[in-house]
C-alpha cells in the first residue's frame, strides 16, 4: 500500500492489523474490542481476521485487564490494551503506575513490559460526564511510561507500529475529536523516532508547541495570523514523555516566543514543564515570557459548555496578542 | 461477636425480620469437616477423603527441614533488623507449612507470584534467601531475576499480582504448555478489587492459576471479621471455581491440597482458590506491635498448633528420624544464619547512579540528562577534595 488519504482511526486500525500480522506475539485487549470492534471501531474487523485468542474481550473492569496485560508480559506477550474512555482509566491507574511503570526497575533490568494502553481522550465530541478527559500529564509525572498523542494519520500508524515495539510501557492517547479526519499515509515511508517532535508550520514570529487535538487548532490559528501579517511556527509535540526538547529550543531560538496550547488543565500541566524548561534553556532568546493556552482547574464540564473550556481559535490567537505585545 | 452486634443492632419491626437478622452469618472457623487436615497438632495422621498422600521418609524429613531452615531464616533477619541492619521485616513464623506444603507442590517449570511474606516459598523454588534481603535491607526492590526460578518480585501492594498471576496463566494457556502458577495472597488482600477481578479473569479465561490465600487471621491490626462475613474459601463459588480451606499449619494437608488444585489446573479445568487457615505468630512487620490488638491467649492457642512441632512428633513417634538427625539440621540451621548475617552486613550500598538504572528499556533522553547532571554535580566534590 503506498500514500492514500485516510482517517486516523482507520490508521489506526491498518496499524494494528499489521502489528497483529507480523508478531504473533501481539494481543488486542479490552471491552468490546472483539466483535464490536471497540465503540469508536479502531479494532473493527481484527477480531474476524486473527481470532478470539488474538484480540481478547475482556470482562469490564480496568484493573484486570492491565493487571493481566503484565502478567501476559511477562509470559511474552505484547499485549496492546483498550481503555474504552479516558476518565475510566483511573480503576486502573495502581495497576499502570505501582506495577507496569516500575517492573522493569524494580527487576533490575531483568524483565521488559512491553504493553501498550490506548486511551482515546480529550473533548470536542459532545460527550457525557468521564468521556472527555486529558489526563495526559498524570501518566508523564511517572517515571517507567512513556507518553504520546498522534495528531494526524500517519502518525497513528507509524506511532502505533513503534510503541508496539517497545519494551517500554506507552501510553498512547488518540485524540478521539480527530478519528475521523483524513490526512496523508503512506505506510512504506521510513518514520522519525516516536519521542520526536515535528514542525507541522514554518514560522518566525512566535511558536505554538502542541499535540494531538490541539495541532489542529493550532494550524487554524497560524493561518488566521498569516492572514493579519504574523509568522507563527507550529511545532506538533507527539511525544509528552520524553519531551523534545531541543525541538521547541531550536523553534524558540528562532521565533523568541513561545505559546503552549493544550486542552488537559494549566494548572501543573504539561504546558508548565514546557515553559519551565524552556525557560532555562532560552532565557535570553525570549521576547516574552511563556504563555499557556487549555482546560481550567475545573471538573471538565458538561457538553454544552466544552466549547468554553476547551482552548479553540480565538483564545489561542488572543494568547498570541499577548506574547507579540511584549 | 460480628453476628451479634449486627443483630442486636437490626430494627426488630417484625418477626419475620427478626428471624432474618438471626440467620447466622457464616462466620470464619478453622475447624469442622471443611478444613482439609491429613496431620493433627498431636502428630497423628489422619485420612481425608478427597486427599491422599503418602510420602518417603526422605521426603517428611525434606518438609521439616525446610521448615525448620526457613524459620531459622527469619528469625536471623527479625534479629538483623532488630541490630538496624535491616529497615524492615515481614516475618513469616507460624506459616512455615502453608509456604513449604504449597512451594513443594510446584515443579520447575510453575511459576510463582508471592506477596511480601513468602520466604518459604522462595526457599522452595531456589531463590539464594539472602536475595529476599535486599529490599528489606534498602538496596534494591527486589534482588533476583524472576525468570531464573519463576519466582517473581515481591509485591507490597496488596492483591495487585494476582492480576499478574492470571495473566500470566493466561498466556501459559495460549502457549499450549502444561505448567501452571500460583499466586500468593493473605486475607487483608482478599478485599482488595485486584483479588476480585483476579478471581473473575480467571475464571472466565479458564486460567490455570492457584490462588493460595495464607489466612493469618490478622492484615496488621484488622481480623479477619474486617474482611469478610463469609469464609474465604467459599468466595471462589461465586466466580465459578471449587474453593477449599486447609489447616495451613498441616504441612501435609498444604501439599496435597495444593498439589490437587495444580493438577487441575493442569488438566485445564481452570482456577483453584485454597484458604490456608494459618496464624501470624509474630508482627505483621517488625514496625508493629500486635500486644496492642490482640490477646496473649489467642496468639498460646495456636502456639499449640504449631507447624514444626507437630511434623516433629509424628517423625519421632514413627521413628522416622533419630537425635543424630535433629543435631545435625540444628548445625545446618545455625550455618545458614550465620551466612544470612554476614551477607547481610556485607551487603554494599548500591551505586549512587543506579538512581537512574533501568528506568525505561529503550532509555529516555530526560533519564540521561539527569543522570549526566548528577554525574556531575557527585563529581564536583571529588574534585573540591571531599
Amino acid at each position: 500500500m503506498a500514500a492514500e488519504k485516510m482517517s486516523i482511526a482507520k490508521a489506526l486500525n491498518e496499524s494494528l492489523r499489521k502489528a497483529l500480522d507480523t508478531d504473533p506475539k501481539v494481543l488486542i485487549m479490552g471491552e468490546d474490542v472483539g466483535k464490536l470492534g471497540g465503540v469508536f471501531r479502531i479494532t473493527d474487523g481484527l477480531q474476524k481476521d486473527f481470532g478470539e485468542g488474538r484480540v481478547i474481550d475482556t470482562p469490564l473492569a480496568e484493573s484486570g485487564i492491565v493487571g493481566t496485560a503484565i502478567g501476559l508480559a511477562l509470559r511474552g506477550y505484547r499485549p496492546v490494551v483498550e481503555i474504552q474512555f479516558d476518565g475510566f482509566v483511573f480503576p486502573a491507574y495502581d495497576q499502570i503506575v505501582t506495577q507496569l511503570a516500575k517492573m522493569h526497575a524494580r527487576a533490575l533490568g531483568k524483565i521488559k513490559m512491553p504493553v501498550v494502553i490506548r486511551i482515546p481522550y480529550g473533548g470536542g465530541i459532545g460527550a457525557v460526564e468521564h468521556h472527555s478527559e486529558s489526563p495526559e500529564a498524570l501518566f508523564a509525572h511517572v517515571a517507567g511510561l512513556k507518553v504520546v498523542s498522534p495528531s494526524n494519520a500517519s502518525d497513528a500508524y507509524w506511532m502505533m507500529q513503534q510503541a508496539v515495539q517497545s519494551d517500554d510501557p506507552i501510553i498512547f492517547f488518540e485524540p478521539k475529536r480527530r478519528y475521523w479526519d483524513k490526512g496523508e499515509l503512506d505506510t512504506e515511508s521510513i518514520p522519525g523516532p516516536l519521542h520526536k517532535a515535528a514542525v507541522a508550520r514554518e514560522g518566525s514570529d512566535l511558536t505554538l508547541v502542541a499535540y494531538g487535538p490541539m495541532v489542529k487548532v493550532c494550524l487554524e490559528a497560524a493561518a488566521a495570523a498569516q492572514e493579519e501579517g504574523k509568522s507563527i511556527e507550529v511545532l506538533d509535540l507527539r511525544s509528552m514523555s520524553p519531551i523534545d526538547f531541543d525541538a521547541v529550543q531550536t523553534s524558540v531560538e528562532k521565533t523568541g516566543r513561545l505559546v503552549v496550547v493544550h486542552e488537559a488543565p494549566v494548572f501543573y500541566g504539561s504546558g508548565a514543564e514546557i515553559a519551565a524548561r524552556i525557560t532555562e534553556r532560552c532565557f535570553y532568546h525570549l521576547e516574552a515570557p511563556v504563555l499557556r493556552v487549555g482546560g481550567y482547574h475545573a471538573p471538565y464540564p458538561p457538553a454544552r459548555l466544552e466549547d468554553e473550556y476547551l482552548p479553540g481559535l480565538d483564545r489561542v490567537l488572543d494568547a498570541v496578542d499577548r506574547s507579540l505585545a511584549y | 461477636m460480628t453476628v451479634e452486634s449486627t443483630a442486636a443492632r437490626k430494627p426488630r419491626r417484625s418477626s419475620k425480620r427478626t428471624s432474618a437478622a438471626k440467620t447466622p452469618a457464616q462466620t470464619p472457623e478453622g475447624s469442622g469437616p471443611q478444613l482439609v487436615q491429613l496431620l493433627t497438632p498431636e502428630g497423628e495422621r489422619v485420612e481425608h477423603p478427597d486427599y491422599e498422600i503418602d510420602l518417603s521418609a526422605d521426603e517428611l524429613r525434606g518438609l521439616y527441614r525446610d521448615m525448620v531452615l526457613t524459620r531459622r531464616f527469619d528469625a536471623e533477619a527479625t534479629a538483623l533488623q532488630r541490630q538496624g541492619e535491616l529497615g524492615l521485616w515481614a516475618s513469616l513464623l507460624g506459616q512455615e507449612a502453608a509456604q513449604i506444603g504449597s512451594g513443594r507442590a510446584l515443579r520447575d517449570d510453575d511459576y510463582v507470584f508471592p506477596t511480601y511474606r513468602e520466604h518459604g516459598v522462595a526457599w522452595c523454588r531456589g531463590v539464594d534467601p539472602t536475595n529476599l534481603l535486599g529490599m528489606f535491607r534498602g538496596v534494591n526492590h527486589g534482588g533476583w531475576d524472576p525468570n531464573t526460578n519463576n519466582f517473581h518480585l515481591y509485591t507490597i501492594v496488596i492483591g495487585s499480582q494476582t492480576l499478574h498471576a492470571t495473566g500470566y496463566a493466561m498466556g501459559i494457556a495460549k502457549d499450549g504448555a502444561d505448567s501452571a502458577v500460583v499466586a500468593y495472597f493473605g486475607d487483608g488482600a482478599s478485599s482488595q478489587g485486584d483479588v476480585a477481578e483476579a478471581f473473575t479473569f480467571s475464571a472466565v479465561y479458564n486460567a490455570p492459576v492457584v490462588f493460595f490465600c495464607q489466612n493469618n487471621q490478622w492484615a496488621i491490626s484488622e481480623p479477619t471479621e474486617k474482611q469478610t462475613r463469609v469464609p474465604l474459601y467459599q468466595r471462589a463459588q461465586g466466580f465459578g471455581f471449587p474453593g477449599v480451606r486447609v489447616d495451613g499449619n498441616d504441612v501435609l494437608a498444604c501439599l496435597a491440597v495444593t498439589r490437587s488444585a495444580l493438577e487441575r489446573a493442569r488438566r485445564g479445568e481452570g482456577p483453584t482458590l485454597v484458604e490456608a487457615f494459618t496464624y501470624r505468630m509474630g508482627a505483621h512487620t517488625t514496625s508493629d506491635d500486635p500486644t496492642k490488638y490482640r490477646a496473649d491467649e489467642e496468639r498460646a492457642a495456636w502456639e499449640a498448633k504449631d507447624p514444626i512441632l507437630r511434623l516433629r512428633t509424628y517423625l519421632e513417634k514413627q521413628e522416622l528420624a533419630d537425635a543424630a538427625y535433629f543435631t545435625a539440621l540444628d548445625e545446618e540451621s545455625e550455618t545458614l544464619g550465620k551466612r544470612v548475617r554476614d551477607v547481610v552486613r556485607a551487603m554494599p550500598d548500591p551505586d549512587r547512579l543506579a538512581i537512574f538504572d533501568h528506568a525505561y528499556a529503550d532509555g529516555n533522553p530526560l533519564v540521561d540528562e539527569e543522570r549526566a547532571q548528577f554525574a556531575a554535580y557527585q563529581a564536583s566534590f571529588a574534585e573540591e577534595g571531599n
